[in-house]
């Protein structure tokens, strides 16, 4: 359903007037950068699209947009999506924010939205901390990172985002680094056209919590290896690289969930003869 | 032909014997007879076997309660019937009959000397093959009430037809069976009813499910919980049927998400929960507060805290419902006071929630939800009001301009020019974040002002009777007291009910107008804690004379209890 404009909208566009809360240096404006480039591309008209967020230092992203948006309460990003989605399935529907957010608070919806399957795309952008609360670690930190809420680390294996995600039936699975912008918007553009639900977890780095992650720019790499439809491979992949393989890791064939709906209310329903005795 | 104006039946047996099915059709042969009727049903905590029981109120006048005493009890057998303890209690002139001869009554049935009658039904169903006890239970008791055969063998009919005629005729044999044990006993006959106006036979969640979407819902999000799953499973194919869609959530905190993500683009929504799921969504229904999104949350109560009692009744989430959201979050909390009552406050609610952008919840509870009523037909309604909604929004649109009204025209998702972002964190006219004092005057008054200046008209309380003593109460504890009011003060000189249906925010300018005249009030309610009445005296100009009857469930009210408490405070 989407409107093809005469004079092709750029990224420039999709963004809004609204100036960022983020420190300088923080991954999330080249996130931003490539979510505009991504939604240009694409080709939808900015209010055919919704961004959704929950609470995080990168779920204050929907208002950066110029699009249709939604920064609701922390963890719940993707009821939400999925509520606006089913509902209105002509919408494109963009669910965006953090780890902590995303995998903590929100891990129960974060297996359910991948095992539903709805046409969502949700980016996160991974910087491994609680930025917003001023660094905590998150389900994603390393077991030895010190904190003063945590002193010594918290001893827990990092979650694995997107071997949860094949696990669960997310049915487009990717990673990529802010660093990198133009890649970045390639990956959210594909992750958008592909149907059903599309994780893109996105390194982007704290720099004011978690300094050390500048060097993720050294770190990050191209996956050797193509995307695969196979999610035992994915999985097998996913489970023994090092952390900063990019690239599109998986393609499923899953039919997204979509009952069909017509919210107007045409007429009245008329139930009555049912309650007849 | 004189007869009883109502009468009481009690029908037990363990799970799987047939209970539920035989009374349900008892009542539906009743309706058809125009009779009214109640029906409630008893379950031990197993998902299946157990001991279970049927209750059936049936009158030639409206039924709202179920009557004070039993008048006729079938037992199939008597597995656990001690479990029914205090729900057994049995008219001393009862007539009971035992399906299970040799096997003796619990003394909560003999220590009233009731009549006792014994039926083999094991024998009988054993010489009519194929015919089941609780179909021969039936016909005694249809029998025994004077009720019409051709009528009960028509609804058997209708019951079985999907499975053949053999199996229909088995049916009408066990009614005929039940008809000729029922010619052997102390008949105990309805008096003749006044004629069949349209009735209906609906139990309150389906009436909550069916008002809300003829207020216009057609998207629903919803977690199974006891006892308002019933809602969701009539909702769900209907509002398919409708064009519309249910879904089923991983959890509370997503379905109430779910149903925010649809009002935001458009739908008029609702979820349906029980205590602990509207605990779980509190925060989130903060949210649509904050973010000015029109939903409705049915709240079917049962006995809490905690997990507390899933299948009993108690009023006792009026707090968390009125005081449970975080901040100054001015929402509605709405409550019907009858089973058919249900329907329009569903509807009522649905357009309240559409028509101040805002999160109502609709205290129903197990009692209305999980009964079966026959009632009049509740009258068609039409809410004219919509959700006020901006089909072409001006250059500087703004979400939340500050309106007289306090409400602001929405942009709906994929109207050009409209695009803003919904936030729970406070925010300026546009929606965007701010946290200056000013914008959060504004905003928070703005909030306020749209329920609290809204015009509820007459629908905030039903009120009945003019004498100068009032008895306040609400939702399911109305039927109780409207009851006890009729046996006490039948020309309502005495006494007047109010029945508040919406319970926030506060009227007090109506109630006032309502108590003119009255010296005294008793507040009658079914919490321990009497949050009602807490919520009445912090929120209303009470009389200086203001008692209270307040007493905790899972027992439902009767009238004679209720009546046995006027009297005294009248006296």
């Amino acid at each position: 359903m989407s409107t093809e404009s005469a004079c092709p909208l750029t990224a420039r566009d999709y963004k809004s007037e609204l100036k960022p809360v983020w420190c300088p240096g923080c991954g999330d404006f080249s996130v931003l950068m490539a979510i505009t480039k991504a939604m240009a591309d694409v080709g939808r008209r900015p209010e055919e699209i919704a961004v959704i967020s929950g609470i995080g230092c990168s779920s204050r992203v929907p208002a950066y947009t110029n699009c249709y948006g939604f920064h609701g309460v922390h963890g719940r990003a993707l009821p939400l999506a999925t509520g606006l989605k089913l509902s209105r399935p002509d919408l494109l529907v963009i669910a965006a924010g953090g780890d902590g957010d995303g995998y903590s608070i929100g891990g129960n919806h974060f297996l359910h939205a991948c095992r539903r399957n709805v046409d969502l795309t949700y980016i996160v952008m991974d910087n491994q901390v609680y930025g917003m609360t001023k660094g905590q670690p998150s389900p994603t930190t390393p077991p030895e990172w010190d904190s003063a809420l945590v002193p010594g680390g918290t001893g827990l294996r990092p979650f694995h985002p997107l071997v949860i995600a094949l696990a669960a039936g997310a049915n487009f699975v990717a990673r990529s680094f802010s660093g990198d912008p133009a890649n970045t918007a390639q990956m959210i553009v594909e992750a958008i056209r592909h149907p059903g639900f599309s994780l893109l977890e996105i390194l982007s780095p704290c720099v004011t919590f978690r300094p050390e992650e500048r060097d993720w720019a050294k770190q990050v790499h191209p996956a050797a290896v193509d995307e695969t439809s196979d999610r035992a491979r994915a999985a097998r992949r996913v489970l023994t690289d090092d952390g900063f393989n990019t690239g599109i890791l998986f393609r499923g064939d899953r039919a997204p969930y979509q009952p069909s709906v017509n919210l107007e209310v045409v007429s009245s329903v008329d139930f009555e003869t049912e309650f007849q005795p | 032909m004189t007869g009883s104006k109502a009468q009481t039946i009690a029908m037990i047996g363990s799970g799987g014997a047939g209970v539920m099915t035989a009374a349900e059709i008892l009542l539906r042969v009743a309706a058809r007879a125009g009779y009214f009727g109640l029906m409630t049903k008893s379950f031990g905590p197993q998902i299946r076997g157990g001991e279970a029981a049927a209750f059936v109120t049936l009158s030639t006048s409206p039924v709202e309660i179920q009557g004070d005493r039993i008048d006729l009890l079938f037992a199939i057998d008597w597995n656990n019937a001690e479990r029914f303890a205090g729900e057994l209690n049995i008219a001393s002139d009862a007539l009971v009959i035992s399906g299970l001869p040799g096997t003796n009554p619990p003394a909560i049935v003999t220590d009233h000397r009731p009549a006792l009658v014994e039926i083999n039904l094991k024998s009988l169903t054993r010489t009519h093959k194929g015919t089941r006890p609780n179909m021969v239970a039936l016909g005694t008791v249809a029998g025994a009430l004077g009720l019409p055969k051709d009528v009960v063998m028509e609804l058997v009919d209708e019951r079985l037809a999907s499975k053949g005629e053999a199996t229909m005729s088995q049916g009408r044999t066990a009614i005929g069976l039940g008809y000729i044990e029922a010619e052997g006993l102390d008949s105990m006959p309805l008096a003749p009813s006044e004629g069949a106006a349209p009735r209906w036979i609906i139990s309150g969640n389906q009436a909550a499910g069916y008002g809300a979407m003829r207020g216009g819902v057609r998207f629903a999000a919803a977690y199974p919980i006891t006892p308002a799953t019933e809602i969701l499973e009539w909702l769900a194919p209907r509002l398919q049927k409708a064009g519309g869609l249910l879904v089923q959530a991983e959890d509370e905190l997503a379905s109430i998400n779910m149903i925010i993500g649809g009002s935001f683009g458009g739908a008029a929504v609702l979820t349906a929960t029980s205590g602990p799921g509207l605990a779980l969504m509190s925060e989130s229904i903060g949210l649509a507060v904050a973010a000015e999104i029109p939903l409705l949350v049915i709240d079917v109560m049962r006995g809490g805290p905690s997990t507390g009692i899933p299948t009993k009744s108690e009023q006792s989430d009026l707090n968390i419902a009125v005081y449970g959201l975080h901040g100054d979050a001015p929402h509605v909390v709405t409550a019907p006071n009858s089973i058919a009552d249900c329907l329009f406050t569903a509807q009522w609610s649905t357009h309240l929630a559409e028509s101040m952008q805002v999160p109502v919840i609709m205290l129903s509870d197990q009692s209305f939800g999980q009964a079966l009523g026959v009632v009049e037909r509740p009258a068609e309604l039409a809410f004219a009001t919509r959700r006020l909604v901006v089909e072409a929004p001006a250059e500087n649109y703004q979400r939340y301009a500050v309106t007289a009204s306090g409400v602001s025209p929405m942009a709906i998702p994929g109207t050009p020019g409209g695009q803003y972002t919904a936030d729970g964190l406070e925010h300026n006219e546009t929606g965007i974040p701010s946290s200056g004092v000013e914008d959060h005057n504004r905003q928070l008054e703005k909030r306020l002002t749209k329920v609290t200046n809204f015009d509820y008209g007459d629908h905030w309380a039903q009120i009945e009777g003019d004498g100068p003593a009032a008895i306040i109460t609400w939702g399911s504890t109305t039927g109780p007291v409207r009851q006890a009011m009729r046996r006490i003060d039948p020309h309502g000189e005495r006494l007047r009910l109010i029945s508040l249906r919406l319970i926030s925010p506060a009227q007090p300018e109506c109630l006032a107008r309502a108590l003119a005249g009255c010296e005294r009030i008793m507040v009658v309610e079914q919490s321990q804690m009497a949050q009602f009445f807490g919520h009445l005296k912090a929120q209303f100009d009470l009389p200086s004379h203001a008692d209270l009857y307040a007493r905790p469930g899972p027992q439902p009210f009767r009238a004679d209890e209720i009546a046995a408490k006027l009297e005294d405070w009248l006296s």
